[in-house]
């Protein structure tokens, strides 16, 4: 049954459902950490794409077959966002973007409001657009509205590598947002919570910097690889109720099978 | 409000006391905890907490890499001129001294710009001396114009300016700002710049501030390390960072730490700043503000800067040049002050790589 399971986002059918972010990264590990985590998109900030350099650039470093998906970190409003979309679709980076636009730069929170101003803009413009939110129902159904192509909600702070802080709102999310993927992005430390996401029934993580900063990023990512699809396994198979209480020998309901004899 | 009202708050302040209480046990509660209120930042600069650097390294060291990634920003200076009013007493360019004064034309700023981004930079400080009537508003505003072809982030490192002024020159085409407070204790500063208009702590302390409120994407402040007690003058700095930072959340604040490096008229730093103290001034500050950039620029020699580019640096100068017009031709003028670090651009390439770090050159890409 796994064999068949994809995720379709703006008309591509992806294998693997772990997305890598490459900000932190030295440009010469990504080749290795994208063959190990079996990606199949990276994100890569615009800010850092290095037009008269190409040897420079992340985006040299990543094969053919990998979706790039520029961000637009550094955007501090819709209009910003905006343009550096529309500059890196100029530049050559395809149609798929990631919003991000942050107007707190001391914890990193995205600014839903504008985040749904730019997707607007930007999805009918024809791209594929992915914003990153505060894990928050209410935007994520304007953003389902607007022509989103998923939704990107975080899991705590950027950086924070703290994990599934925001679990019972992506429940929610993924209870609710049924058209469009919820990929969780940003607070996932370790590949177990990547596993707990997708056993949660997220349909893809992001991971940056818990592979960046692990003392081997090529077998983080690989690792993460593995744990993204355990996840995903364990939520298809359905996993089975548990149970805070044991059953107990006498049932506390026993005396109704007394009455129905 | 202004800076000065926090600053102000601490006129009582027992430093001498506190600093001398503080013990490698309370160092360890505030690296151990998530507390980061003043008192904490001021334990980490206190004479007990150089016995625990090893420990402030390693919390420093996770903090950068979990906020910045493995990746260092590589930028380099432009001076446009070293005509300047002022007297500062710390510096070359300080009006008394008899040093051949030189401004850069559009033609020269063009030939300057072709030859730094032929070194690969795309970020570039460009700084200048303070001298309204012959480097005025205007003149920024052409010589932004003339460097917006070449750079995709330009920063400006000038004279402080009111809010209208600050916003031509975004939309001029800067980007950034620093401008380095020099030394945040009233006395002291009255003393090393003793006469023009500098000697106006205020419209200097608000002028980061004033950028910011004027749309300036990042501010980077600092206090020239050796002009005053470095534990205060840090502890103000990180302050000053903190506030900018609560006040104005889009900005991206960053701080410096300049020492006082030989310049002409033999100035010798009233206070010594060591490599060991530096490092601790760079520990409290990454601790203190997780999500600010530290840059460390050629005033400090190589050495030095491939050891601190792994315990919270972001940013650093490359190739310097602090003469103006030098990088076209290297033969004149009279440097602002000596750089330690003369490794050449592929060189300190080569150094950060060799650190596991990636340099980058671009952090930035200008849109309008």
């Amino acid at each position: 049954m796994t064999k068949e399971d994809r995720l379709v986002i703006g008309g591509k059918s992806l294998k693997s459902r772990l997305f890598i972010g490459t900000g932190k990264l030295p440009n010469k590990l990504l080749p290795g950490v994208i063959a190990a985590s079996g990606t199949e998109v990276v994100t890569v900030a615009l800010r850092r794409v290095d037009f008269r350099s190409p040897q420079e650039n992340p985006v040299a470093y990543i094969p053919e077959n990998v979706i790039i998906m520029p961000n637009t970190s550094g955007a501090r409003n819709a209009e910003e966002a905006v343009k550096i979309a529309r500059l890196a679709q100029a530049a050559g980076c395809g149609n798929w973007v990631k919003i991000e636009v942050i107007t707190d730069q001391k914890y990193l929170l995205p600014d839903n409001e504008e985040t749904v101003k730019a997707t607007e803009i930007l999805a009918k413009e024809g791209f594929v657009v992915l914003p990153y939110i505060m894990p928050d129902l209410i935007i994520a159904r304007r953003l389902e509205e607007v022509g989103a192509a998923a939704v990107m909600p975080l899991g705590a702070p950027i950086g924070s590598n703290r994990g599934l802080r925001s679990r019972e709102f992506l429940r929610i999310l993924v209870e609710e947002i049924t058209t469009i993927p919820v990929i969780v992005d940003a607070g996932i430390g370790k590949p177990s919570e990547a596993a707990a996401a997708m056993e949660m029934g997220v349909d893809a993580v992001l991971v940056n910097t818990a592979v960046a900063t692990a003392g081997d990023p090529v077998l983080m990512a690989g690792a993460f690889a593995a744990a993204v699809k355990a996840g995903r396994e364990g939520y298809l198979a359905g996993l089975g109720p548990s149970s805070l209480y044991a059953s107990a020998s006498s049932p506390l309901t026993g005396f109704l099978h007394e009455v129905s004899k | 409000m202004s800076f000065w009202e926090e600053l102000r708050a601490y006129k009582d302040f027992d430093f001498d006391g506190f600093l001398r209480r503080t013990s490698p046990e309370d160092v360890r509660r505030v690296l151990g905890g998530e507390s980061r209120a003043p008192l904490d930042f001021l334990t980490l600069l206190a004479p007990a907490a150089a016995g625990c650097l090893e420990e402030m390294a390693r919390r420093a060291q996770d903090i950068t890499r979990r906020n910045f990634g493995n990746v260092i920003l590589l930028y380099t200076p432009l001076y446009l001129a070293n005509h300047c009013v002022n007297h500062c007493r710390y510096c070359s360019f300080n009006a008394g001294h008899r040093i051949e004064r030189r401004q850069l034309s559009m033609d020269e700023i063009r030939e300057e710009a072709e030859a730094i981004a032929g070194l690969g930079f795309q970020d570039l400080l460009v700084l200048t001396g303070e001298s309204r009537s012959v480097t005025p508003i205007s003149y920024l505003e052409e010589a932004l114009g003339v460097l917006k072809g070449y750079f995709p982030a330009l920063g400006l490192e000038i004279y402080p300016l009111t809010t209208d002024e600050y916003r031509r020159l975004i939309e001029a085409g800067a980007d950034y700002l620093t401008i380095y407070q020099e030394v945040y204790n009233p006395q002291v500063y009255a003393y090393m710049h003793p006469r023009g208009p500098k000697r106006d702590y205020f419209f200097r302390l608000d002028a980061p501030e004033r950028a910011a409120a004027s749309g300036m994407r990042g501010v980077t402040i600092g206090a020239l390390l050796g002009l005053d007690d470095w534990r205060r003058e840090t502890f103000f700095t990180g302050l000053h960072a903190a506030y900018l930072q609560r006040k104005f959340p889009q900005v991206e604040v960053g701080v410096s730490v300049p020492r006082v490096r030989p310049n002409v008229g033999g100035f010798i730093p009233p206070v010594s700043v060591d490599d060991r103290e530096l490092t601790q001034i760079i520990l409290a500050l990454r601790f203190f503000l997780p999500r600010a950039g530290i840059s460390v620029s050629t005033r400090e020699r190589p050495w030095l800067r491939d050891h601190l580019l792994r315990l919270g640096v972001t940013r650093i100068s490359a190739a310097s040049v602090t003469a103006v017009g030098g990088h076209a031709r290297p033969e004149v003028g009279t440097e602002q002050f000596q750089p330690a670090d003369n490794r050449t651009v592929e060189e300190i390439k080569a150094a950060i790589i060799a650190c596991g770090y990636q340099p980058v050159f671009k952090d930035w890409h200008r849109l309008w």
